[in-house]
């Protein structure tokens, strides 16, 4: 391979961080959860859209249905975050700018899964409404 | 490229945007990532409709009040495009990661069917929605 390398990429010293493949191999396996995460999504999308909030209740006062849905946020929101890292790496080059917007990708993110696995529990668990 | 070693020849540029022929791969390519923009938003969406589920009838209204107008149903059924589009992408690079499928031919056409596929599901999708809405309690 390094027989490919220019002289300068070689006298930088850059090159891969030996641990992109990581990243490669999460958005792939999410990819597959989501493949089937989202067959239940349109499932219950039309359940909901029939029932409304009675129905939608119902559906996530189940455990397994409330594990799904809670898998569906974290994992999708996991999917989107490792997406929108690339997208941002590829377009941003000011290092500022790019640091404070891969912060707030993950801080977003994080936020909304976090919120949306409190609220699913919250129904699950039948407190108050 | 200039100040590149003496003795190296003037390395060959890869051809930029605007000097490409369009293309359907290149076009799935880049409404890829777009949808997957737009699927960030749709997981915001999700979040906060768990959200208002969680917070009582009330919130679960007024959310869905937003969801139910014009610009919330347009805004949902772009949400669902991206999703089934994303989706059969997404179908798409897993086979590509066997090594397979990369013949123009082949990936033109799973191509076309990605779109064809998006296109289909969501209004099927929306379809039976809206009929299935007469009956909401």
């Amino acid at each position: 391979m390094s027989l490919y390398r220019t002289g300068l990429g070689r006298a930088r010293g850059l090159g891969s961080a030996k641990h992109g493949v990581g990243n490669f191999i999460a958005e792939r396996v999410s990819s597959v959860a989501l493949i089937l995460l989202t067959i239940w999504l349109v499932w219950v999308a039309l359940a909901v859209a029939r029932g409304g909030y009675a129905e939608a209740r119902s559906i996530l006062a189940s455990p397994v249905n409330a594990a799904i849905a809670v898998l569906l946020i974290v994992v999708g929101l996991y999917h989107a975050m490792i997406g929108m890292r690339v997208i941002i790496e590829d377009y941003i080059e000011k290092p500022l700018t790019k640091a404070a917007l891969l912060m707030l990708n993950a801080f977003v993110g994080w936020a909304a899964a976090a919120i949306a696995t409190v609220s699913l529990l919250k129904i699950a668990f039948g407190a108050g409404a | 490229m200039a100040d590149a070693s003496p003795g190296l020849r003037e390395r060959p540029l890869s051809p930029h945007v605007q000097v490409w022929r369009w293309h359907v791969t290149m076009a799935a390519s880049i409404f890829n990532r777009a949808t997957g923009v737009a699927l960030y938003a749709g997981w915001l969406i999700f979040a906060g409709w768990a959200l208002a589920l969680a917070g009582g009838p009330d919130a679960y209204g007024a959310y869905c009040s937003v969801l139910t107008s014009i610009p919330g149903q347009i805004v949902l059924f772009g949400i669902a495009v991206s999703l089934f589009f994303h989706l059969a992408a997404g179908v798409r690079h897993l086979f590509w990661d066997s090594g397979r499928g990369f013949v123009p031919r082949d990936a033109s056409a799973s191509a076309i069917a990605a779109f064809v596929f998006a296109a289909a599901a969501a209004v099927v999708l929306f379809v039976v929605a809206h009929l299935g809405q007469g009956s909401a309690s």
